[in-house]
């Protein structure tokens, strides 16, 4: 048995050492005299991480681990032999017909105006978006389903999505792979916004990595560190890709990403210096031996000739590319040549600013969104939904999802979209109202941002009293209602890359793009949290022990009262007395 | 003869399930999650999986944005020994702790959906270690604040266990105030229960930590981890030691325990019996066929 599973093990590492021209990012089996064993799909393993300095001294950590296999979930041989794909994601996706799924766990919000864009942005709590694949007749039930399968596997409540949080967009939320189906019967999106992120569910994403956190990158991420940060969100996206350019057939990509935001005064002690070993308390010493490809991108744009910082070890690759509009330089550490970690078999890097701090301005971020409930009381309010446009001169819609909890009863008539002080009408609206205890309010609009302007959306609302079961534990904390997504294609400085095959960093891979003078946005704004009139529930007890005690003193007292006589009894005589007339009774003679 | 030990091998055998429950919410009851997650802590290095384990954490203090140090729950002051640790897997989390999902996972009644980590797996041949620590009071333990579960209750549910075969020995263990009333409605057989205070007594809590700001362990399951902390794998102390854990001077509340429901004698029970897992492995030259009937391997 032994000789057979070394066998099958070198078939796969001729595969991968085949001809490097090859696209990394997808395993073509058109190359027949590398193909050992044909019965076995192809997989490809990729790691990265990307540094990128932000103009307020913190610093913004983005890892992505991308598995690619090329295989059939949905074909009628069952998948069972696993290798770098985690066995628990693939049985997920083949039970449950999954097209799609994107599922993130974030604490922390996002701040777009002094960090600019992320890479993948991702709204407070978690957030599940699934498409199905259209063989699923009962899609309401499969939910259900796969929200629990999902809880169990993540570590988190996700058993609490059900159909009072989850929607179906009409509109945003296409797919992200390939396919033609886009009918959003088979589309399901929740969000819980109070769910924490913490080391178990940190735990259970590790373990889905081949190498798990004992080599190459992963090594790096330490709970510790990871949590003690301004912004972190781990999430796990899978969908079908294109193997080539051609497209002749697909493979499942799994993406796994994680980013963080250290903030410079509580974990980088003021100083402007970042080190890895500053940053995870770890330093690296390897890639993953499983992986075709591992990398490290230091954003060096703003610092073409060390005049702003200082970064070292020094390294002569160099990268370009264009991500969010933007064309930007990195410096490249291959892990996967020996010679990165030099003489000490470790690597730390280390970013050094210099004291200049006339620093350019970060590149303004074209769109923004924020999100507050105005109002005073407990029975009504606003919500009021803010759009930037930052562009100087050209205009471009965008999409607003909303959703909101059935117990903040919206007035649609209410609802008013103004930009620089006039009546903007949305040229799409999809609206589906709530019905209590059963689905939320789905608000789906397609605005036109008019250039350097704000928009702004209000809608009033009115709160509804729940049931004093449907109360949380600690009602007086507040309800959250989701945050609001905003989806856009923006238009762009730069020429953006529409060649999707071609190698590109992860990165920049992730949100494909169809054309070159534009590139896709999507912005959550902030979760709101809205107080709900709140019964004491001490109440029932109080109440008890006062009207047991009204009744109790006023009945007893008018009992008395009504049924109490009064009879005069003579005080008892003294012993004398007593023993004069004992003697009168034995005389017959009436007593004293 | 093969056959013996193979009979040896199947036989005497028990797998550990595990159920830790702390019930407490807010951030001032730190000590309650620290609590569970010590024991929790001691029995993962005795041996016993996170799969065999249901760990129920009403609220999130390694988190919680008041939390000094993130990502990390300290047992001791000083913060010498961070119980949360870097592999932990937390079933239910929050909301989620209900008297109801208690009481659901030890009966087994859940929701056919439910993953295999939320649910309690046990046979009859499991011993099963249930530990509660949470604010209690005469006959009842408080969830989360706003429901509780009366000793009357937690009776039956041990009961339902018993009659569906779903523990071959239980041990209870209680660290609240007045938590011996929680085990004086026990009828099953074969329980066996331990609490940190009798009824009319509180138990306190061990010591404060200035940096964090609140009490970091109660003190009957302090001294609970120092001695677990000197138990290991092959380790033969029994219950009668544990049952010496934390004496009136040290915990100033007067630990208790029941034995009478419990078939054995409490001196021939292993500690290692509920908080380990200990596997009999036996290495053995001869290949045993299973498949066919065990008489053609005497044959042979």
């Amino acid at each position: 048995l032994g000789t057979f599973e070394d066998r099958r093990w070198e078939a796969t590492e001729v595969e991968e050492a085949a001809p490097g021209d090859a696209p990394s990012d997808s395993q073509t089996s058109s190359a027949p005299e590398t193909v050992v064993t044909p019965s076995q799909p192809e997989d490809d393993f990729q790691e990265e991480l990307v540094i990128r300095p932000l103009h307020s001294g913190d610093i913004y950590a983005s890892f992505q681990f991308r598995t690619v296999w090329d295989t059939d979930f949905m074909g009628g041989k069952k998948v069972s032999h696993y290798r770098l794909f985690p066995k628990s994601l693939g049985q997920v996706i083949s039970k449950f017909s999954v097209r799609e799924l994107h599922i993130s766990f974030t604490q922390g919000y996002w701040r777009t105006m002094q960090w600019g864009q992320p890479f993948l942005p991702s709204p407070p709590g978690a957030e599940l978006w699934v498409w199905f694949q259209d063989t699923v007749t009962d899609v309401d039930g499969t939910w259900k389903e796969l929200t629990n399968v999902l809880s169990g596997i993540f570590c988190a409540s996700l058993n609490f999505i059900d159909s009072t949080n989850t929607v179906q967009p009409s509109a945003s939320f296409k797919p992200l792979g390939i396919g033609n189906v886009t009918d959003h019967r088979f589309l399901r999106y929740a969000t819980l916004p109070r769910e924490i992120v913490c080391t178990e569910n940190l735990t259970p994403w590790k373990k889905l990595l081949p190498c798990g956190s004992k080599a190459g990158l992963a090594v790096l991420m330490k709970s510790e560190k990871l949590f003690h940060s301004s912004f972190h969100s781990q999430a796990v996206h899978i969908r079908p890709v294109c193997q080539d350019w051609q497209c002749k057939s697909t493979s499942w990509e799994l993406r796994q990403t994680l980013n963080v935001v250290f903030d410079l005064h509580s974990s980088g002690q003021g100083k402007r210096e970042w080190s890895l070993f500053k940053m995870f308390s770890r330093t690296l010493t390897e890639a993953c031996p499983l992986a075709s490809s591992s990398k490290i991108y230091i954003d060096v744009t703003d610092n073409p000739q060390g005049e702003q910082f200082e970064l070292s070890p020094a390294t002569p690759l160099l990268s370009q590319a264009v991500v969010l509009g933007d064309r930007r330089t990195y410096s490249v550490y291959d892990l996967t040549q020996q010679a990165t970690f030099g003489s000490m078999r470790s690597l730390n890097m280390l970013l050094r600013w210099k004291s200049s701090d006339g620093e350019c301005d970060m590149m303004r971020p074209l769109l923004h969104g924020e999100r507050y409930v105005a109002g005073y009381g407990l029975q009504t309010g606003e919500i009021h939904t803010l759009m930037y446009n930052h562009h100087p001169y050209r205009a471009f819609p965008v999409l607003l999802l909303d959703t909101v909890p059935w117990y903040l009863r919206l007035y649609i008539h209410t609802l008013t979209v103004t930009s620089k002080g006039k009546d903007n009408k949305p040229s799409y609206i999809h609206y589906q109202p709530s019905k209590d205890r059963v689905r939320p309010h789905l608000l789906e609009m397609l605005v036109q941002l008019p250039p350097n302007s704000v928009t702004e959306v209000t809608v009033q609302f009115e709160r509804a009293l729940l049931k004093w079961t449907e109360y949380t534990p600690d009602p007086n904390h507040g309800f959250y209602v989701g945050s609001s997504v905003v989806s856009a294609l923006v238009p762009s400085v730069v020429a953006m890359d529409t060649n999707s095959t071609q190698e590109r960093p992860l990165f920049s891979s992730f949100f494909p793009s169809k054309e070159e003078s534009s590139y896709f946005v999507r912005i959550y704004t902030e979760p709101l949290l809205v107080n709900l009139p709140t019964p004491d529930f001490s109440m029932p007890y109080n109440v008890i022990c006062l009207t047991c005690t009204v009744v109790a003193v006023g009945y007893g007292s008018l009992y008395n009262l009504l049924t109490r006589t009064f009879q005069v009894e003579e005080p008892s005589p003294g012993l004398a007395k007593r023993l004069a007339n004992i003697i009168r009774k034995m005389r017959g003679v009436p007593p004293l | 003869m093969p056959r013996d030990k193979a009979g040896q091998f199947f036989g005497s055998g028990h797998t550990n399930n595990w159920a830790v429950t702390c019930t407490s919410q807010f951030w001032f009851n730190y000590r309650h999650v620290a609590n569970t997650l010590s024991v929790y802590r001691s029995v993962k290095r005795l041996g016993i999986p996170d799969s065999h384990i249901v760990l129920m954490l009403a609220d999130d203090m390694a988190c919680n944005h008041r939390n000094p140090k993130p990502a990390t729950v300290f047992s001791h002051k000083n913060m010498e020994l961070n119980v949360y640790g870097d592999d932990v897997e937390v079933d239910y989390r929050g909301y989620e702790v209900t008297v109801e999902n208690f009481l659901r996972v030890l009966t087994g009644r859940l929701p056919p959906s439910t993953p295999r980590s939320k649910r309690l797996l046990s046979d009859d041949r499991s011993n099963i270690l249930i530990y509660l620590t949470g604010h209690g009071g005469n006959g009842f333990l408080k969830f989360q604040d706003s429901e509780e579960i009366s000793n009357v209750e937690l009776a039956d549910a041990f009961e339902q266990m018993w009659q569906k075969r779903r523990y071959n020995e239980l041990l209870f263990i209680i660290d609240t105030c007045q938590g011996a009333s929680m085990y004086e409605r026990f009828y099953s057989p074969n329980l066996m229960a331990l609490a940190s205070s009798q009824v009319g007594e509180d138990s306190l809590s061990h010591q404060p930590d200035l940096a964090i700001g609140v009490h970091l362990m109660d003190r009957y399951t302090f001294y609970l981890l120092e001695f677990l902390e000197d138990i290991h794998p092959a380790s033969t102390t029994n219950m009668n030691d544990l049952f010496k854990v934390c004496p009136k001077s040290q915990c100033v509340s007067t630990p208790g325990h029941r034995t009478d429901l419990f078939l054995r004698d409490p001196g021939s029970v292993l500690i290692t019996d509920f908080f380990g897992s200990v596997r009999k492995v036996e290495i053995t030259m001869e290949t045993i066929n299973l498949t066919s009937p065990v008489e053609q391997v005497e044959d042979k």
